[in-house]
């Protein structure tokens, strides 16, 4: 079966002010169905501004990206994005607005269905409560959830989330996550998830991309990261692997 | 092993004493004075007792007519329909020159918004004519447009425009980049994009330019007609003030410039106020 995202020899450049930055160089991987694909790496090592090409908001100058066999252009509702930033919610709107929008605007459902969906999809993080609630008014986590749940019930090819986790306290953050894999675990989206913490990208993947900094490069693809376990210390082990290649140039490098 | 020792503590929740005070009812006078509304009303009140007070001490209604001959001579006139019709009169033209305004300054800070010569013209245009007094164009616009409404409309646009487009430009610049990706990741651009992003997240300071859009208009359009008083028989306000000075009917210049005060206030208070109670405090956006 052909992968669902396919990524080829990617090169990523942008401009800044006085130089051209490469982002990442020559980054290849593929995405099948289901997975849960994390992009692990240290500050600079691109995989931000690789999830932002995949979500269409900067072209490669190099390589080919294609979803579901068409090539990335533009973005598109096909791929969901979910931000790190609480003010990813448009604030006029709002809860059940928040998650309807995409609906009603992009993919032109009847006003009814799109309701019954967001419904559905904020019941299904929890937030029945304050469907009807301003984005002011939720907290850091509550907000996450209202995105996953705008980008879970657009039902797209991949949901592209960067960080989401990152800005929220260390309690809410470990409810979050387990709260995801719970949602994957029903419907089996697919999503591509950036993080910066090993021990969240073993917890949430099971497929892991090491990239190393200036420029991206891929170091190593963990697969069936599913298998370890945090009860019986593989995933501790798993850790120190992942952090031992990952910092394994840096401590020659210094 | 070791282990940690856990004390529950649950027993006391029940066992609280109920005399603690959880939560306290305000008194009267405290609600009211916690009012906006009151508070302000009563400086009012202060205001016109202290008008009221010097103008009876100084007993000379040609120069100073006291608070209650203004209100008398205001309700006569309120009630044999001079002052409605002419504050009618200026506000049909305010309502022309502000709206034209605002569609101007949408087109505008459409154009800067998608081109960068557009934000170009726009910055240098704005930086050159806001400085510039809308009184001070009188004269020329006297000579274009002839004694009529066409000059007042066209002082009351160059009054309004600026404010209204500077404001609503850089509250499109501010606009966080995340909703921007958020509207794009929907698929949305052009206009549909402008009008359901970037106006609702902008809506802070685009009411802000609204606003001092407003009080330039209102000033303005009033001194305008004092400086070129009537145009097609019927005058507006600031052409009654002029007119019963000249008849040295001032308790009626009074009750002019009260009535210029007031629609002013119900602007402010009134429409601003309930748009602002809608929209931006509701979506806790207010800068």
């Amino acid at each position: 079966m052909a992968p669902l995202l396919d990524v080829s020899d990617v090169t990523l450049r942008y401009k800044t002010s006085s130089a051209v930055i490469t982002a990442t160089e020559r980054v290849s991987f593929t995405v099948d169905r289901s997975d849960r694909f994390v992009l692990l790496g240290p500050s600079g090592c691109g995989k931000s501004t690789l999830l932002k090409a995949v979500g269409g908001y900067l072209q490669p100058s190099e390589g080919k990206m294609r979803i579901d066999g068409r090539e990335i252009v533009e973005p598109g509702a096909d791929r969901m994005m979910i931000f790190q930033e609480f003010d990813q919610l448009l604030p006029w709107k709002t809860v059940l607005e928040n998650v309807m929008f995409p609906l009603l605007t992009a993919r032109r459902l009847p006003r009814k269905e799109a309701e019954a969906k967001a419904r559905a999809y904020i019941e299904k993080v929890g937030l029945t409560r304050v469907v009807d609630g301003y984005p002011h008014t939720l907290s850091g986590g509550m907000k996450q959830r209202v995105a996953i749940a705008r980008g879970m019930a657009m039902e797209p090819d991949i949901l592209l989330m960067d960080e989401p986790f990152a800005a929220l306290d260390a309690m809410t953050r470990r409810t979050c996550q387990d709260e995801l894999l719970l949602l994957w675990s029903e419907t089996k989206f697919t999503v591509l998830f950036v993080t910066h913490s090993i021990a969240e990208a073993i917890k949430i993947g099971n497929r892991i991309l090491l990239l190393s900094p200036h420029p991206g490069r891929v170091k190593a693809e963990v697969a069936d990261v599913d298998r370890v376990s945090s009860e019986d210390g593989s995933a501790a082990r798993l850790e120190k692997q992942i952090h031992d290649l990952l910092f394994a140039d840096a401590a020659t490098a210094h | 092993m070791r282990e940690a020792t856990i004390l529950l503590r649950e027993g006391n929740a029940v066992a609280a004493p109920a005399a603690s005070e959880v939560e306290r009812k305000l008194s009267v006078w405290e609600l009211l004075w916690n009012d906006g509304f009151v508070r302000k009303g009563l400086i009012i009140v202060l205001l016109a007792a202290a008008w009221e007070a010097y103008g009876l001490l100084l007993d000379n209604p040609l120069l100073f007519p006291t608070f209650h001959d203004t209100v008398i001579t205001m309700f006569e006139k309120v009630r044999d329909g001079t002052i409605p019709m002419r504050a009618w009169a200026s506000l049909k033209v305010l309502f022309m020159g502000y709206s034209a305004s605002i569609a101007l300054a949408a087109i505008l800070t459409i154009l800067a918004i998608s081109t960068r010569i557009g934000t170009d013209f726009l910055e240098t245009i704005t930086a050159m004519f806001n400085p510039l007094p809308a009184i001070a164009l009188l004269p020329l616009a006297l000579i274009w447009f002839g004694l009529g409404n066409g000059s007042l409309v066209f002082v009351l646009i160059h009054s309004v425009l600026w404010p209204v487009a500077l404001n609503t430009h850089s509250g499109f610049k501010s606009v966080s980049n995340t909703l921007r990706m958020v509207g794009r990741n929907y698929g949305l651009r052009g206009l549909p994009y402008v009008a359901r992003i970037l106006i609702p997240a902008a809506f802070s300071s685009i009411l802000t330019g609204l606003k001092i859009g407003w009080a330039f208009a209102w000033r303005t359009l009033i001194a305008a007609e004092l400086v070129f008083g009537v145009s097609s028989g019927q005058g507006g306000l600031g052409w009654y003030i002029f007119e019963n000075r000249n008849l040295l009917d001032i308790p009626a210049v009074f009750a002019g410039l009260l009535t210029v005060i007031i629609i002013g206030l119900i602007v402010e208070n009134l429409i601003f106020r309930t748009i602002e109670r809608n929209t931006v405090q509701k979506w806790g956006t207010q800068t």
